[in-house]
């Protein structure tokens, strides 16, 4: 059975959900501190969503300093599994895990509400269960989740399919305005090699049939699947 | 010695600042018509040991690439109070 580290920092508080739906997808998952400095001969990590350390200066800005966050640049390094959700979207954006940005929403206002996405890219470790222009209905819920990057950056990510998960209207058509003022509608992207993903959006809010949505779920079985090399 | 040191950290040129817009907004309301182009960022004070001040510049400029600032979104200028 594949092992899940789900990672909690103080003040992450999608750590449940996230284990939760890590089960109902057939992983052993289990919690890691954020001051462990072992993953327990994990399979995949999760950074789970929250307000890790308040988000004081800048989302993700502290916990990325994290003890445990060595040992998980290392095993994404190595070819390891790593999905950030939300606060561990930026949290893998402030460690410089993947580029870019999340700044305040365009908007000013916490936006919590369904969204859809359209998959992109399902050449990678976490959504590899879906069919391409698949639509997702899922949560999100954030303050700080403007995708930003440079002009250089964001060409390349087009480029290379790097996006891998960008906002829909609910009525399947295109936004015209986003959720909350991303480049190029962009709610979720991976590095070259497909091993670590970051998305804005709530995969683990939306994985199991008694809160009438699974669309998620196949962020979490993609692990299963996933052909890429631990090494 | 301890060396007052002072941090602003201001969003990039050309970045959407949708916080300075909004106060921008309320500015022109309030009737400040002569206010334009409003940044809002952050400053941060602290007290550095160092034996220069040069050094205690280097440092606080070593801390902002860090921590401090964001190189993906901010700028940064660093101040050290003459003794």
């Amino acid at each position: 059975m594949k092992r899940v580290a789900v990672v909690r920092f103080p003040g992450s508080n999608c750590d449940f959900d996230t284990l939760h739906s890590a089960r109902r997808a057939g992983t052993e998952a289990y919690f890691v501190w954020h001051r462990d400095t072992d993953l327990q001969g994990a399979d995949a990590v999760f950074l789970p969503g929250g307000f890790s350390y308040g988000d004081y200066l800048r989302s993700g800005a502290i916990a990325r300093f994290s003890p445990v966050m060595a040992e998980v640049q290392r095993f994404a390094q190595a070819g390891g599994p790593v999905l950030g959700i939300c606060n561990g979207f930026q949290i893998l954006c402030e460690a410089g895990m993947l580029p870019g940005a999340l700044m305040r929403n365009s908007r000013l206002s916490f936006v919590s509400r369904p969204v859809l996405l359209r998959v992109e890219q399902t050449d990678t470790a976490f959504t590899n269960r879906y069919g391409k222009g698949a639509l997702l209905r899922m949560p999100v819920a954030h303050g700080d989740g403007r995708f930003t990057a440079d002009e250089r950056t964001l060409k390349e990510l087009e480029a290379t399919g790097r996006v891998v998960v960008r906002y829909f209207d609910l009525d399947g058509t295109p936004l015209s305005e986003t959720v909350n003022g991303s480049l190029n509608d962009i709610a979720g992207i991976c590095n070259a090699e497909g091993n670590v993903v970051g998305l804005m959006p709530h995969p683990d809010r939306a994985a199991d049939p008694a809160i009438g949505n699974t669309d998620g779920l196949g962020f979490f079985t993609s692990v299963l699947s996933w052909a890429g090399v631990v090494k | 010695m301890a060396f007052k040191v002072h941090v602003r950290v201001v969003p990039r040129a050309g970045l959407l600042d949708p916080q300075g817009q909004a106060v921008e907004h309320a500015l022109t309301a309030l009737g400040f018509r002569e206010a334009s182009g409003v940044r809002i960022g952050k400053a941060i004070e602290l007290s550095v040991d160092a034996a220069s001040a040069d050094d205690a510049r280097a440092r606080a400029r070593a801390m902002c690439d860090k921590l401090l600032a964001n190189p993906v979104t901010e700028d940064y200028e660093v101040e050290v109070e003459a003794r």
